[in-house]
């Protein structure tokens, strides 16, 4: 294991900003990189690069890397926002995860993209453990753009359930997922269930994921359990959005990876003040609960659940 | 009239609603809207000034002006230059779709109600950071139409930018790319209202209002504006961290290495660097916020000696 300082950004009022790496197996070897944190609340995303650290430092230990792996891991490029509570770069709110392939000579997080870029070009493999704009939990499940360069197949390593190819949208160009993509590396975002805060038994998933898929392409001489199954590959529009009409509290009665019936009730919304029942939330299809919103508060034409259709075989 | 385009609940005992003011009718309709990043307030002096010409000199309006002052409403109130909440740019949530979250349904909203239109002007004002001359912004691809219709808008400086994948989620690319000429104007800086530059746009829109056949009433003519490619414009970004101290006029003709400013650090005393103009030329744009980190922008440059290459070329 090797653990370097990637590059720094000066800050007038505070310390520089170290972006660190850990590296594992041949220094000469790009079989895997994988971006934790780029968003100052992507807590779980950073919590699971420093258990994978931990993981990857006792098989290199035991010498179950393959002679030619070499890994990087980037548990977080964002301190800057992390350290005071913002989401995105807390000088000016921008994302880093929108300035992607990054500009050396532009703006502040342009340049801190173009920095990270360089450091994650050329790997095989990429992983981003990444978070959604909306805030709630998902199903964990491995997410690719559609950019004409993805081999879905190479997904299913990673042994988890669902495999949710996006058709990219004009903003989605900018991402480090598309660009890692037309730069040559198979780029996949991981999917956790939660952002700010931590799930220990979905860290440890995503972790056991990273690891699986690099002893299935023989980077990683370990033992792994076979997959449940194969894994189900959707577009994700297939999920059926259920949409809030009222505005008030939002009350969960269903939990990401519940199976549902059609009208089955999701949730309801309450008055704030009364505690009056507004709307109740039903499933528009039979199906599994894929996403669910997580903010007590919630606005009417909010997306409070996502259901994945049940296949039909 | 003034006229609801879009009514949400929200969480907590208030709604969100989206109005514009429907002044004169017939069958050519003007929209201007503003508002859409929460700091940016340029427009808001526009539109009250424009809005109280128009319902004074109603013998003069021969057609339809909807006046759009808050596409974001929660933005504007709260200072927040996103939407509130999800700290979405609302510019990179159009066209947006009705079975969307609520951001990309208001989008969608938004765009239908402009739909149509003969033309829209949508006012921006920079943001906090840096101020700008009057100017309008085209995408390349749109300019051969677009640029006949900026002229008359009595800016200084229209800017033929290259096309971006990442901008077609603007609300000017999904009216456009839907036939409705939408132009998109920068200018001052946010959180401020520059009233000379108000007067200039308002007086620009009552030109372009005049050669769309909507207005009779007296004109100005309008000022012969620059009118540049990407390629003429030189960018000076701040190589180190520091406070910002300018030391040239936003506006002025500046001569290649002349100084713009210095980057200095309060702590120690020291001037860390003294940026100068890389070519001779307009400062169109200079920075107004003044803590600078690597990379922040301080200065955009029009380089006068090649103008006129950019104008040729659409």
């Amino acid at each position: 294991m090797k653990e370097e300082v990637l590059f720094t950004i000066d800050t007038p009022y505070r310390p520089a900003l170290q972006v660190r790496a850990w590296r594992f197996g041949n220094p000469e070897g790009k079989s895997l990189a994988v971006m934790g944190a780029l968003r100052g609340n992507e807590i779980q995303q950073m919590y699971i690069c420093g258990q994978l650290i931990r993981a990857m430092k006792v098989a290199e230990a035991a010498g179950q890397l393959a002679p030619d792996c070499g890994i990087l891991v980037i548990p977080c490029a964002n301190q800057f926002s992390m350290n005071v509570g913002r989401r995105f770069w807390a000088a000016d709110n921008t994302d880093i995860n929108r300035m992607f392939p990054g500009y050396d000579q532009g703006e502040t997080t342009q340049r801190i993209a173009a920095r990270i870029f360089a450091a994650l070009e050329g790997y095989r493999y990429g992983v981003h453990l990444t978070s959604f704009y909306l805030p709630g939990d998902h199903l964990p499940h491995v997410r690719m753009m559609e950019t004409g360069y993805q081999h879905l197949e190479e997904a299913a390593a990673f042994g988890l359930p669902y495999i949710v190819l996006r058709t990219p949208r004009s903003y989605d160009t900018t991402t480090l997922n598309y660009n890692w993509q037309i730069w040559n590396t198979q780029a996949f975002s991981l999917y956790s269930t939660s952002t700010d805060c931590i799930d220990e038994a979905a860290a440890r998933l995503a972790v056991e994921s990273i690891l699986r898929f690099l002893a299935v392409k023989g980077l990683l001489h370990r033992q792994y359990f076979p997959a449940a199954g194969e894994p189900r590959i959707l577009r994700e529009s297939e999920l059926h959005n259920v949409l809030s009409h009222a505005g008030g509290l939002m009350i969960n009665r269903r939990r990401p990876g519940d199976m549902v019936e059609q009208d089955e009730l999701l949730g309801e919304i309450l008055n704030p003040c009364t505690g009056q029942m507004l709307e109740q939330l039903r499933a528009g299809c039979r199906g599994r609960v894929f996403f669910c919103r997580r903010a007590q508060l919630i606005n009417g034409h909010e997306v409070a659940c996502r259901i994945l259709p049940e296949e039909r075989l | 009239m003034v006229q609801e385009v879009l009514r949400l609940p929200l969480a907590v005992d208030e709604e969100l609603t989206i109005r514009k003011n429907r002044v004169g009718s017939g069958k050519k309709r003007l929209c201007v809207v503003t508002g859409t990043h929460g700091d940016e307030l340029e427009g808001q002096y526009v539109v009250w000034r424009l809005n109280r010409l128009l319902q004074q000199n109603p013998g003069h309006l021969q057609g339809t002006v909807d006046l759009y002052p808050a596409m974001n409403p929660l933005g504007i109130s709260t200072m927040t230059r996103g939407i509130p909440l999800c700290d979405l740019d609302m510019n990179r949530t159009f066209p947006g779709s009705e079975d969307g979250s609520m951001s990309e349904y208001i989008a969608a909203r938004l765009v239908a109600d402009l739909q149509g239109a003969d033309c829209v002007i949508d006012i921006h004002a920079s943001n906090i950071y840096l101020r700008e001359i009057p100017q309008v912004r085209i995408n390349v691809n749109t300019a051969q139409t677009l640029v006949p219709m900026a002229r008359c808008l009595n800016m200084d400086f229209i800017w033929v930018h290259a096309a971006a994948t990442v901008l077609e989620s603007t609300l000017a690319y999904s009216l456009n790319a839907l036939d409705t000429p939408t132009l998109v104007v920068e200018m001052g800086v946010g959180n401020r209202l520059t009233r000379a530059y108000g007067e200039q746009l308002l007086a620009g829109i009552l030109n372009l209002m005049a050669a769309l056949g909507m207005w009779t009433g007296p004109v100005t003519p309008p000022r012969e504006p620059i009118i540049s490619t990407d390629h003429h414009v030189s960018f000076v970004n701040s190589p180190c961290p520091g406070i910002f101290i300018p030391g040239a006029e936003h506006t002025a003709r500046v001569a290649k290495g002349e100084p713009l400013g210095l980057v200095a650090d309060p702590l120690t005393g020291e001037i860390l660097q003294t940026l100068r103009s890389p070519s001779d030329g307009l400062l169109f744009t200079l920075r107004e916020y003044p803590v600078v980190y690597e990379g922040s922008l301080i200065a955009r440059i029009l380089d006068e000696n090649t103008d006129g290459k950019g104008e040729a070329a659409l």
